[in-house]
């Protein structure tokens, strides 16, 4: 099962790629010009260079925003803050909420005349108001930051049952020799939940690789406006199933993007992993 | 020693921070409560009173909205095939999986190794991008435009995390336990059905709740296979009446609230199986 429905597929892309395709009919053989076509060939390798800086975007604001304080909120409640069991149960609440509603509820929030903008005009700062989503410039932040809101709740709490994990003598043996809060944080926490970090830093890179609903729901398929919102999925799947940018599928690019998208993965993945595992540190 | 950050005991450094984290978490808590409230608030309201006055308290409760969203849309509908795809899917996720993983742990052979690293290659490989072929083996089987196409998929994906969490489960069974089973004179299927598997229920709830939360949500593979509007699940069924409805705020927050609200209950109801369940896959 596995094997038929997630390898054989990647195999078939591979070969797939590499061919001429008439709508779903392989025609001849033509090595790699499919890959060539979409790194040089007319508006497709604008649009793809263009969508892979908004999987850039993606990524690192996931990783500043959500991830960090993810660490600090999950380090705060593994240290028994006042209220953490409230707090800790509150935190992941959207996580377990469908992207689709999320996505179409803040998109209702987000819009010119939605809560948000009236939010702002009710604390007289109508200066800040926005076309959250019209905005070509702040459109995929506003949806970044959206997913941020629904999914800080996992790394708080994958960070808070890693710290919970450790030894608490290690903690206690500094506390004893006098060390500041912030020493036993850096120096003696976090080298211990690298583990945990990689988890996480691996879930962001394929996360931030596959975004696809988000900006489905909040901004339609060809990432309006003007696909300033536009991911390599949502290029991936106009180009697999033909909408608006061609009237009919382009399988033989639309393959050539998967297998960009599978070497992608896996290389920043593997690569994060031996890289993080280098500062594992054993107790 | 109490090293936990309770506030009373803190020095006044600490306090400071402890007082801006407090801050911080209750600020994120209004961010996420919030919203939720506003939503059922406004599926009470018409478009009208949404827009104009967005923070009020609706002037009366009436559940006509809902009795809409949920006969006249076809809401119930999406719910039963949502129900469908998520119970079915998991039976045989944790059947098979628990079957793989007995499988890949508990017995040594030639390929044991190979067979376990091909089902966690699947874990790092992002389905989406086998779309195409997928596409088309699902249209040569015949089985596009329905829920069995969705179940295989599922599957396929929930296996190679169930057996990643559940042998690690049952690697840490005792050996002697099994062999005593065995000299009683237990079969290997007996031994997986009566013996291992009473121990493992703890991890079998793990990946329980770690496979069905994101099936339940699936939103790209119903989308591109399902056709039929009697088919569609409920995320993609409130994609297309949003699609419909872009006019009507408040029938749009009811719809919103109807799919939001059975998580919210089911998550209240037994939210530590809930945490454990959903990070256990990346702890483990």
């Amino acid at each position: 099962m596995v094997f038929v429905f997630i390898l054989l597929p990647l195999f078939m892309s591979m070969f797939n790629s590499m061919f001429d395709w008439n709508n779903y009919n392989r025609l001849g053989f033509i090595g790699l010009n499919n890959f060539k076509t979409l790194f040089t060939g007319y508006y497709y390798s604008e649009r793809f260079f263009n969508a892979i800086q908004n999987n850039l975007k993606w990524f690192v604001m996931t990783m500043l925003i959500q991830n960090v304080f993810g660490l600090y909120f999950g380090y705060m409640l593994s240290r028994r803050i006042n209220g953490s069991e409230v707090f800790k149960r509150i935190f992941f609440i959207p996580v377990l909420f469908s992207i689709t509603a999320v996505g179409f509820l803040w998109g209702l929030y987000l819009k010119p005349n939605g809560l948000i903008n009236s939010f702002l005009a009710l604390i007289n700062a109508e200066h800040l108001q926005r076309a959250w989503l019209g905005d070509g410039k702040i459109a995929t932040y506003t949806i970044i930051l959206v997913n941020i809101w629904r999914w800080t709740g996992f790394p708080t709490l994958v960070f808070m049952s890693s710290v919970d994990a450790l030894p608490i003598e290690n903690i206690e043996a500094a506390y004893i020799d006098g060390a500041n809060e912030l020493n036993i944080f850096f120096k003696i926490v976090l080298p211990l939940i690298v583990p945990a970090i990689t988890t996480i830093t691996v879930l962001t890179i394929i996360g931030s690789l596959n975004v696809f609903e988000q900006v489905y729901v909040m901004a339609g398929v060809d990432g309006q406006p003007n696909y300033s919102t536009d991911t390599i999925c949502t290029l991936f799947y106009r180009t697999a199933f033909g909408t608006y940018d061609s009237s009919s599928p382009v399988i033989g690019v639309g393959s050539a993007m998967s297998v960009i998208i599978y070497l992608l993965t896996f290389f920043f993945s593997i690569t994060s992993i031996s890289w993080l595992q280098k500062k594992e540190v054993e107790i | 020693m109490n090293i936990d950050f309770h506030i009373k005991k803190a020095k006044s450094t600490k306090k400071l921070t402890l007082i801006f984290t407090f801050f911080m978490m209750f600020v994120y808590v209004i961010i996420i409560l919030y919203p939720l409230f506003n939503m059922v608030i406004s599926s009470f309201k018409s478009t009208r009173d949404i827009i104009r006055y967005p923070f009020a308290l609706p002037e009366s409760i009436s559940f006509k909205s809902y009795y809409t969203v949920w006969i006249e849309k076809k809401f119930y509908n999406y719910f039963i095939n949502s129900v469908i795809v998520t119970s079915v899917s998991m039976l045989f996720v944790v059947l098979l999986g628990s079957m793989a993983s007995f499988g890949v742990s508990r017995y040594q052979y030639k390929g044991n190794t190979f067979l376990y690293m091909l089902f966690l290659s699947g874990i790092m490989l992002p389905l989406k991008a086998a779309l195409i072929p997928l596409y088309m083996i699902i249209n040569k089987l015949g089985l596009s435009n329905s829920l069995t196409c969705i179940i295989l998929i599922n599957i396929a994906s929930g296996l190679p995390s169930t057996v990643f969490i559940l042998s690690g489960f049952m690697r840490t069974f005792p050996k002697d336990l099994e062999y005593a089973a065995r000299i009683d004179g237990c079969s290997d299927w007996r031994i997986y059905w009566n013996v291992v598997m009473p121990v493992v229920i703890p991890g079998v709830a793990i990946v329980t709740i770690y496979n069905a939360v994101p099936i339940w949500n699936d939103f790209f593979f119903p989308l591109v296979f399902i056709q039929s509007d009697a088919l569609r699940t409920l995320p993609v069924g409130l994609n297309s009446f949003i699609g419909q409805y872009k006019t009507d705020w408040g029938l749009m927050f009811t719809g919103l609230s109807i799919s939001i609200i059975p998580m919210l209950l089911l998550y209240l109801s037994m939210s530590n199986q809930f945490i454990r369940g959903m990070t256990g896959g990346a702890i483990k």
